[in-house]
């Protein structure tokens, strides 16, 4: 058991984002954040604002795209949903991030 | 990989669309904190813990801005626009500064892309709308049967030409391209045209669409001018027939025969020959009829040389492979036709180094332009570079501000190197639009017609080689003085508010060393003027062997008038009788050809009684056809024998007159006069013996050379006229009398014979204008260089001077002292120029005539010219110095 709360690793924030949007369908930065840390039981601590860069990245390669609406509260949000090709890069990443991380627990077995 | 290009590119979209994005930003994290704010106040918090807790969680808002604007646009493009912002603002404070620097790089710039474009539109590509030039090479016959002409380039003959084509693999298309002239007559208007003989591929070969009717069809190549039709150019289409719509169907009036016109060239099409736009063309089949100087039927011929043409090679195909077939084949001709054959050659040359067009004369012109534009270039970099260093002075503070508030070294020198970018940029759109002007400057410094078309082109490929000497010159001007100016003692720096103490010496020695480097190189220049001046002045006292004061030549067109060969000789006879009888005429003559005229002499193989060729050995000695009294007119020395007289006509005895080096080369030392010599089967009786006069240039070595009468061979369209008339008064009585004789006779314009001889030496004249015009800006360069070096010596040394004043010495004291270091700079330019101008004024090669590329004159008079600018730059600080108030020198 974990004593602190865990930095999110470098890269897997984008696996996170993918996942997110994948299951929830289209949200705004603050959901996707909110949504992290309850699926995280607040394990992974996330400085909220470090989404932005990230999302814009996703936007840049193509995987999410944005629009500007209007929030449950009716607020004005921009909302971020997954695209086809993020839908196949997650898939991607999902497998990737199983293979590595079963790797990385058989080689803490054995030593 | 995909998907990182993709961010490029959404990130380069970024930095143009900057202040909406950041809108966009502000709005999103605005609505981030203020749903996290009212969440926060659901779960019960004061608004003032809801708000600081939602920031808490967020994180530092300015931060994520700028990771966010990291991820977001390209940084290194954004500090670049930044710096060029800052770059402008800087130069626009300082006009004066900015303004000299910009017109130093366009002459720079501009003078390389000039040479660019004239390199690119005359020697590269220079037929416009001509497809697949970079695979085009011009081909002529050589003749080693000659000797001492080894290599020399002659025409070929059509049924060798048809060989060729028939048995060469490695190429797309032989074409014939033989320049011939007419005369046309559109209503009562007389005038000559230039045109072209060409093969029947020659428009689908080049790529070229008739605008209006057709090409040539294959059978237009056969029959003894069977096939009278023409191809005329959009330009004549417009002028000379009123842009008529059906013009094709007409006739049309040419060398005495109606030619049908098949075809309108496109708009832009001026055929392929560097210098002239051709008016016309016509196929192979009609060659007789354009050809005054050789009469015959010549397609079925193999002895006639008359073909120049042009080749284009299959792609992946080299040069060196495509001479390798071509020798074979022509090898293989000349063992099959001995006769004919025996020692010719076929040789391609590029396009570049045809020597039957203006490309092969202007090729060493525009090979030391090219030379002296990079010197212009680099001095002006240099000079450029000189300005940057005084105002970084004046920048001094600036930059040690900058340095204190936390700018990296790196950073202000990239601030730097982008305003010399800035500088360079404006410098080189000026020079384009330098070079958009000088694009027909060509023909003026070469002295030729103004007819004449040697147009730059200034394409992709000159803006492109351009815009990198743009770059190159800006690494080399801005990047030294950046280095430096970068580098400050910052406590120091900000605590004098006086610039000019910290890496003064350096700055200062840096200084000296470019100053060095522009003495150096205009030093060179000077000298390349001095040698191509002293050549042009010697080519021009070169004696041409025949008198060029009171003579004046000009051409009538007999074969475009359509005349035969009787009505032309009825017609010279009358004309001379007129001629002579106008009261200060001496003389005057018809010859087939002026000498140093463009046309071809007539050429053929010889044979003489006694002389026993070398086996390989085809002697062909070139010869012209003149009237009675040519020598006494022309005032060509007789050594012994006689003139030809009126005497000398059809009927009498074939007779000729050699010159001295045919005499010796064929007679070895008899006397030819009584013996025999053949010419074409003929049988000829040596006369007379002349002195060797040159033919061609005035470069050229003694030539064998003969004359047979005119009345006895060819017709002649060559006047030459002996008189004491000026010029003006002369052309307006030859109009008169021609023109009594025959209206219709288009008249050549009448020149001295000096002139006719001064264009033939139109290249050097241009090499030399060229480079005294650029040497005069280099030495003026170089000066204020020196000048300015000068004056920052003195004014760091102020105090020096103040002292030796007060301790006694006398103003010569002082001017010696700056002076002689003003000398001393010069004197170290000069040498470091002696040793680059040693190793390098042997490529002023060809264009230097009977002089040693070390002439010492040369060389000597650059030194006096070089050490003269030096006292006189030096000279006004020098003056200043001695003026120096030592009082206020040793106080301040």
């Amino acid at each position: 058991m974990p004593s602190s709360k865990a930095e999110v690793l470098q890269g897997t924030l984008d696996l996170l984002v993918l996942r997110t949007l994948d299951a929830m369908g289209p949200m705004h930065g603050f959901g996707i954040a909110l949504r992290i840390q309850q699926i995280s039981e607040d394990l992974l601590q996330l400085n909220q604002g470090t989404l932005y860069p990230a999302l814009l990245r996703l936007q840049q390669r193509g995987w999410v795209a944005s629009k500007w609406g209007v929030s449950e509260n009716n607020r004005k949000a921009k909302f971020y949903s997954l695209t086809r090709a993020g839908r196949k890069q997650l898939e991607e990443e999902v497998e990737s991030w199983g293979r590595m991380s079963a790797a990385i627990n058989r080689v803490l077995r054995t030593s | 990989m995909r998907e990182l290009c993709r961010e490029f590119f959404q990130r380069l979209a970024a930095v143009f669309r900057r202040r909406h994005l950041e809108d966009d930003l502000d709005a999103e994290l605005r609505s981030h904190l203020e749903m996290a704010v009212e969440m926060n106040l659901g779960k019960g918090m004061t608004p003032e813990d809801a708000r600081r807790k939602a920031l808490r969680n967020f994180g530092g808002v300015d931060q994520i801005k700028e990771s966010f604007r990291d991820q977001r646009g390209v940084p290194m493009i954004e500090t670049f626009l930044q710096d060029v912002r800052f770059g402008l603002r800087m130069l626009r404070r300082s006009p004066g500064f900015s303004l000299l620097a910009i017109l130093c790089l366009t002459l720079g710039i501009g003078s390389n892309a000039a040479v660019f474009s004239w390199i690119e539109g005359i020697l590269l590509r220079p037929f416009p709308m001509v497809a697949g030039q970079d695979r085009m090479m011009a081909i002529t016959g050589t003749d080693r049967g000659v000797a001492g002409a080894a290599g020399e380039a002659t025409d070929m003959s059509w049924p060798d030409l048809i060989d060729l084509q028939k048995n060469c693999k490695m190429f797309d298309w032989f074409i014939v391209d033989r320049i011939t002239g007419t005369t046309l007559s559109i209503g009562n208007r007389a005038e000559v045209a230039t045109g072209s003989v060409v093969s029947s591929n020659y428009f689908d070969a080049l790529g070229i669409r008739p605008f209006l009717g057709r090409g040539f069809e294959p059978e237009e190549d056969y029959g003894r001018n069977a096939h009278p039709v023409t191809v005329i150019s959009y330009q004549m289409w417009k002028d000379r027939f009123h842009s008529d719509p059906g013009i094709v169907g007409k006739t049309q009036m040419m060398n005495g025969m109606p030619h049908t016109i098949v075809g309108v060239a496109p708009e832009g099409f001026q055929g392929t020959f560097v210098g002239w736009a051709m008016q016309f063309w016509v196929p192979v089949s009609m060659q007789e009829k354009f050809d005054s100087s050789q009469p015959g039927y010549k397609l079925e011929d193999r002895g006639a040389h008359w073909i120049e043409g042009f080749v284009r090679l299959k792609p992946e195909v080299s040069a060196q492979q495509a001479q390798q077939e071509i020798s074979t084949i022509a090898k293989r001709l000349e063992a099959d036709y001995p006769a004919t054959n025996r020692g010719r050659g076929v040789k391609l040359f590029r396009l570049w180094e045809t020597p039957f067009n203006n490309a092969g004369t202007l090729l060493p012109t525009l090979g030391i332009a090219v030379a002296v534009v990079v010197f212009v270039l680099l001095i002006v970099c240099a000079n450029v570079s000189n300005l940057l260093l005084v105002r970084a002075l004046g920048r001094q503070h600036e930059m040690a501000v900058r340095l204190a508030v936390g700018a990296g070294r790196g950073r202000l020198v990239r601030q730097l190197v982008t305003e010399g970018l800035i500088l360079a940029t404006l410098a080189t759109a000026g020079g384009l639009l330098v070079a958009h002007w000088c694009r027909n400057l060509l023909v003026l410094l070469l002295n030729r017609s103004p007819l004449m078309i040697l147009p730059g082109e200034i394409d992709w490929r000159v803006v492109a080689l351009t815009a990198g000497s743009c770059l190159v010159a800006t690494l080399l001007f801005a990047i030294v003085p950046a280095m430096l100016a970068s580098k400050i003692d910052l406590v120091s720096a900000l605590k004098t508010e006086a610039a000019g103490s910290v890496g003064g010496v350096r700055k200062a020695n840096v200084r000296s060393s470019l100053v060095l480097v522009q003495v150096a190189l205009s030093f060179v220049l000077v000298v390349a003027t001095g040698l191509l001046l002293r050549s042009l002045l010697l080519m021009r006292d070169t004696n041409p062997g025949f008198s060029t004061k009171e003579i004046l030549v000009t051409g009538i067109d007999f074969t475009g008038a359509g005349y035969d060969k009787q009505r032309t000789r009825n017609f010279e006879d009358q004309l001379i009788d007129r001629l002579q009888a106008v009261p200060g005429v001496v003389s005057a003559v018809f010859a087939r050809k002026i000498p140093f005229t463009y046309r071809a002499y007539s050429s053929a193989p010889i044979a003489v009684d006694g002389y026993i060729p070398a086996p390989d050995e085809l002697p062909t000695v070139d010869y012209n056809e003149v009237g009675p009294a040519y020598f006494a007119t022309m005032g060509i020395p007789l050594v012994s024998g006689r003139e030809f007289t009126s005497d000398d006509n059809e009927t009498a005895l074939p007779v000729a007159i050699v010159n001295k080096t045919m005499a010796a080369r064929y007679w070895r030392g008899q006397n030819p006069i009584g013996s025999r010599l053949q010419v074409n089967g003929r049988w000829l009786h040596v006369v007379g013996i002349a002195e060797t006069a040159k033919y061609r240039s005035l470069r050229e070595a003694p030539l064998p050379f003969f004359y047979v009468p005119m009345r006895q061979s060819a017709m002649g369209m060559g006047l030459t006229i002996r008189t004491s008339l000026d010029h003006e008064t002369m052309s307006k009585a030859l109009v008169r009398e021609v023109h009594a004789l025959d209206a219709n006779l288009a008249l050549g314009e009448l020149i001295p014979m000096q002139e006719e001889i001064n264009l033939s030496t139109g290249t050097q004249r241009a090499a030399v204008l060229m480079l005294a015009a650029f040497g005069s800006v280099a030495v003026f360069l170089a000066a204020i260089g020196l000048y300015g070096v000068m004056s920052y010596v003195v004014s760091q040394r102020t105090r020096e001077v103040g002292l030796r004043m007060a301790l006694g010495a006398t103003p010569s004291d002082l001017l010696r002292l700056v002076m002689s270091h003003g000398l001393a700079l010069t004197a170290g330019g000069v040498i470091l120029g002696t040793a680059v101008a040693l190793s390098s004024t042997r490529l002023l090669g060809y264009l230097l005539y009977r002089l040693s590329p070390r002439d010492p004159l040369a060389f000597g008079a650059a030194f006096v010219v070089m050490i003269v600018v030096g006292l006189a730059a030096s000279f006004l600080p020098a003056w200043r110095a001695v003026r120096t108030d030592p009082v206020s020198a040793l106080r301040s």
